[in-house]
């Protein structure tokens, strides 16, 4: 008996990125374009869509239709907001385990595909669990990454949580609304926000008045062109 | 917080490669810019090796310190905060030299005389 040394170097994430890439294959065939929405807990992910998916997206050629895979530990408290505005969502927990994954990974979304109407919508909203650690760790088959940040969180979030910060190619600033009952410096945060991820897109939001939403659900009708241009 | 499936992912590779065989060591790298605890990496690798062929096997982890290079004027440094702009010419087109690294480098594996004359690898 002796040992041997066995060369690897391999990624220790290589199986997720393989089973994402064959979600994304799934979802080219269907011409969805796919968002891979993440954010803290409470930043007000499910406020943002409930605000900007109240009403149809206008599309080049016809409303942009809008699905939403959930993400959550447990509960189905946010697909049921949802599902009232009409809009087709797919609870996903994550509960098993050692008391519930802390992110989706692309084999949770593989076990959700079946469920989703991929042939009735153009864009793909998938709401991540509310974390700003683990999601930016695991791809999920999307087209894009976007976080909400909201300015009840402190303006060096950027530098504490700096891959979640960079995975992303937009930074939605949330809960604008407060801004004038709070010590929080918006600029620092402007700034941080630039010096982790330069030239980052930003969007200022509140899904409480509805200021910036506009500005949102005119990215997310866009998204769905990168699918038919991808075709 | 998700070394959890970091451990499982390293397990399922170790695995993978040890084709049936009793693995000893296992050596991971682990870039500073990626956000991975030691300290709750081998406590979960623990937990997950066991009853497989990577009970108890060390888990080695190399950390790698992040290193970031400008493109523009070839300034490198080690960054204390994760601050990507160059602080020799404030640009912005800034690469990871080293830091981003999360993968498994090699595993040591325990051999029969007869195994190792078959299975060249």
């Amino acid at each position: 008996m002796h040992r041997t040394k066995v060369r690897i170097v391999e990624d220790a994430l290589d199986a997720n990125n393989t089973i994402a890439r064959a979600n994304r294959d799934d979802f080219d065939r269907g011409q969805v374009s796919v968002l891979n929405l993440m954010s803290a807990p409470g930043a007000g992910k499910t406020s943002l869509l409930e605000r900007a998916l109240a009403a149809p997206l206008p599309g080049d050629s016809g409303p942009v239709r809008v699905g939403v895979l959930e993400g959550d530990v447990q509960g189905s408290m946010d697909a049921d907001r949802l599902a009232t505005i009409h809009v087709p969502v797919v609870q996903l927990n994550t509960e098993n385990g050692f008391g519930g994954e802390c992110h989706l990974d692309a084999n949770m979304v593989r076990s959700a595909l079946p469920e989703l109407p991929l042939d009735e919508i153009d864009v793909l909203v998938i709401e991540n669990v509310g974390n700003l650690v683990c999601p930016a760790e695991f791809r999920v088959g999307e087209d894009a990454r976007a976080m909400v940040c909201s300015v009840t969180e402190g303006e060096d979030k950027p530098l504490k949580y700096p891959l979640m910060f960079r995975a992303c190619e937009l930074v939605i600033v949330n809960k604008i609304d407060l801004l004038a009952h709070l010590e929080f410096d918006l600029d620092k945060l402007l700034y941080n926000i630039d010096a982790v991820n330069p030239g980052v897109r930003i969007l200022q939001t509140s899904a409480r008045t509805g200021e910036g939403v506009d500005a949102l659900r005119t990215w997310l009708a866009q998204l769905a062109t990168r699918a038919v241009a991808a075709v | 917080m998700h070394e959890l499936s970091v451990a499982s992912a390293v397990l399922n590779t170790a695995v993978k490669h040890a084709d049936g065989r009793r693995v000893k060591l296992v050596s991971v790298q682990t870039g500073a810019l990626r956000q991975v605890v030691p300290e709750s990496l081998r406590f979960y690798w623990e937990i997950v090796a066991r009853d497989s062929e990577c009970e108890g096997a060390t888990l080695d982890l190399q950390e790698i310190d992040a290193l970031l290079r400008c493109r523009g004027c070839t300034t490198e440094w080690s960054p204390e905060l994760p601050v990507f702009r160059c602080p020799s010419c404030g640009g912005s087109d800034v690469e990871i030299a080293a830091g981003e690294e999360l993968s498994v480098d090699y595993i040591e594996v325990e051999e029969t005389e007869e195994a190792a004359c078959t299975a060249p690898r």
